[in-house]
């Protein structure tokens, strides 16, 4: 029994190394100055400054959106999934581009937006003109949801495809619609699905800055980027980490609120 | 006799080359419990959700109280269903459950909890309302189902293999309450089962289907009395089937001796089957039996002895006997004339009971 003991070794080294300890050296950091003073002085600037707070607000805004335009997405699109014949073939298409480079899709859509990229030739091409698509909001929202679909469609997909089928057909039997029986059986028993879609998107969108860098061109400034500024350029470790206690809050906020609150009437 | 509720004509189903169901007519009268018993593949869960309205006839029509509903979805037939898995909603607790039918009915909310109340006294299950359906046993899910099901008043009930999931001592408990709630309700039960003893036990009418086809109708009695062929004297009970000559009118030659029996109307010397109950032999001396055999195996089942023999042409003999005998032993059996039955080959069911209505009338 002694020996099985071991085998956990591994995993724990993982967790306790790039887990536990950036969590503690992040937390630690944030209690700095940019001499390396002990101060509060970081968490004071954070929630005294207008600025760090509008950022806030639209790091939450911006996610907010790209969580709702996936979701809208992403749920019919995991339905007719679930209906089709060669379903799993179909979910391998949508999951293809998970397998891809972040980054190298980032830049294949550079390429496609930009003022000589194939979108606007296309749209020259029927006479609507040349326009300006890369950094915009517009272009942001739409490669963010496009990078974020799959992973609100797969627990989505999995959810609806657990449904048996025979509740389905016992709804009907109970004299409910297609409509009725989507709306009381189906919805609700996918919502573990939508919940776990909610927070693979959400939590990784709170703080993207890749994306708002090259296809937003920094008209959208959000907590990711400040993270990231704050390491690389200002050099001002202990604001950065602020950024990032804060941020790790947002998400231990977001699982509470998506997460599993199954137990329905029950008293076992 | 009542009105038919329900009807068949003709029906018949297909999936692309794959015949499953095949002529299937038959009527259902209100108020009775019928079963449709079949092997599993044979077509009678097909017949179910033909009912229903999950699956299409191919062919044929289907009347309920003289209306075609061929082209009735199933959420607008006056059906319900007892589902084989009992598909209860998981994220809903029992009253909720019991609740769903009327509440897409929309029917007030007094009437509703009151209804319920009255479905969970049916099925046993008072104070049960507010417990999570993961927090229910096999058997009281299963009544759960049924409750869910009998709240809405249906004009017909439709069980399908619902109690395959519980074991022996809870199945037979339910069995005696299925058919009692039946008879309470007044409502016209369908019950499809693989389990023979559990058809006999319940039913008015009995249906057997094997491959698609109804092969016998009857009451209980009739068909364990009276099969009509080969498969439905095999499927139901035990029995002992060998071929035989029809001499004439109530004597039948098996293995070229004559016994009297109680069946005619037959060709002369007409090629049969007959059945003989394992029940219905009897063990006694060499001298005094009709058949002489050799005991093979003895099990003591608690009510009786299990025993197979074989005649002196290594036929092999079924019988279940109250007395005591010994492996390797000679024995006679015997049985009365009453206790044979004839089949004729590929008799179709209106033949029969024409067969059988005219020389009943001779004898009286």
């Amino acid at each position: 029994m002694r020996q099985k003991a071991l085998f956990i070794v591994p995993y724990a080294l993982w967790i306790v190394l790039f887990v536990i300890a950036p969590l503690a050296l992040i937390f630690y950091q944030s209690f700095f100055d940019l001499n390396s003073h002990f101060t509060l002085a970081n968490y004071q600037d954070y929630l005294t400054s207008a600025t760090y707070l509008k950022m806030t607000l639209n790091s939450v805004w911006y996610a907010a959106l790209i969580t709702v335009v996936t979701l809208v997405i992403s749920y019919p699109t995991a339905y007719v999934l679930t209906q089709l014949e060669n379903r799993q073939f179909w979910l391998l298409i949508v999951i293809l581009p998970t397998w891809i480079n972040l980054l190298l899709k980032t830049y294949a859509f550079i390429g496609l937006f930009s003022r000589t990229g194939s979108v606007n030739q296309f749209l020259q091409f029927m006479g609507l003109g040349s326009h300006q698509l890369l950094f915009t909001d517009a272009s942001f929202m739409f490669v963010a949801a496009y990078i974020e679909i799959p992973f609100m469609v797969l627990p989505i997909f999995n959810a609806l495809i657990e449904i048996n089928p025979s509740l389905l057909n016992a709804s009907k039997d109970l004299g409910a619609t297609s409509w009725q029986t989507f709306r009381r059986i189906v919805l609700p028993l996918s919502m573990p699905g939508v919940k776990a879609g909610i927070q693979a998107v959400f939590i990784p969108s709170l703080s993207l800055f890749m994306i708002t860098r090259l296809i937003g061109g920094n008209r959208v400034i959000t907590l990711g980027t400040a993270i990231e500024e704050h390491f690389l350029t200002t050099q001002n470790w202990g604001m950065g980490s602020t950024i990032g206690v804060v941020l790790i809050l947002a998400m231990f906020i977001v699982m509470f609120i998506t997460g599993d609150s199954r137990e329905k009437g029950g008293r076992h | 006799m009542g009105k038919n509720i329900l009807e068949f004509k003709h029906v018949g189903k297909r999936y692309d080359e794959n015949v499953v169901l095949r002529d299937i007519n038959f009527g259902v009268e209100a108020g009775k419990f019928y079963t449709l018993l079949g092997p599993s593949g044979s077509g009678k869960t097909t017949i179910l959700r033909i009912i229903a309205g999950f699956d299409q006839a191919s062919s044929g029509e289907v009347l309920f109280d003289g209306q075609r509903i061929n082209d009735v979805p199933a959420n607008q037939r006056q059906v319900n269903t007892v589902f084989q898995d009992y598909a209860l909603f998981p994220h809903m607790n029992v009253a909720e459950n019991v609740a769903f039918g009327l509440q897409i009915k929309g029917v007030k909310k007094t009437v509703i909890q009151q209804r319920v109340k009255e479905a969970l006294h049916l099925v046993r299950l008072d104070g049960y309302g507010e417990r999570a359906i993961t927090a229910m046993s096999g058997g009281q899910r299963q009544r759960v189902a049924i409750a869910r099901a009998i709240v809405n008043r249906p004009k017909v009930l439709l069980l399908d293999e619902a109690l395959s999931a519980l074991d022996h001592k809870l199945r037979v408990d339910m069995q005696r309450e299925l058919r009692q709630l039946q008879r309470q309700l007044g409502i016209t039960f369908i019950f499809v089962t693989h389990d023979q003893e559990e058809a006999l036990a319940m039913s008015d009418q009995i249906m057997i289907i094997n491959d698609g086809r109804i092969q016998q109708t009857g009451t209980p009695v009739d068909i364990y009395d009276e099969p009509l062929n080969h498969f439905v004297a095999d499927f139901i009970g035990e029995s002992n089937i060998v071929p035989g000559v029809m001499k004439k009118d109530y004597v039948v030659n098996i293995n070229g001796q004559d016994f009297e029996c109680v069946d005619a109307g037959m060709k002369p010397n007409e090629k049969v089957e007959v059945v003989i109950r394992p029940e219905d032999l009897d063990i006694t001396t060499v001298d005094k039996g009709e058949l002489k055999a050799t005991v093979d195996t003895q099990l003591f089942r608690g009510v009786d002895y299990q025993i197979t023999a074989h005649d002196q042409r290594e036929h092999e003999w079924k019988i279940n006997s109250i007395h005591k005998t010994t492996v390797g032993a000679q024995v006679g059996i015997v049985f009365d004339p009453e206790d044979i039955h004839v089949m004729r080959y590929n008799e179709s069911e209106e033949d029969f009971d024409a067969r059988l209505d005219s020389y009943e009338e001779d004898e009286d």
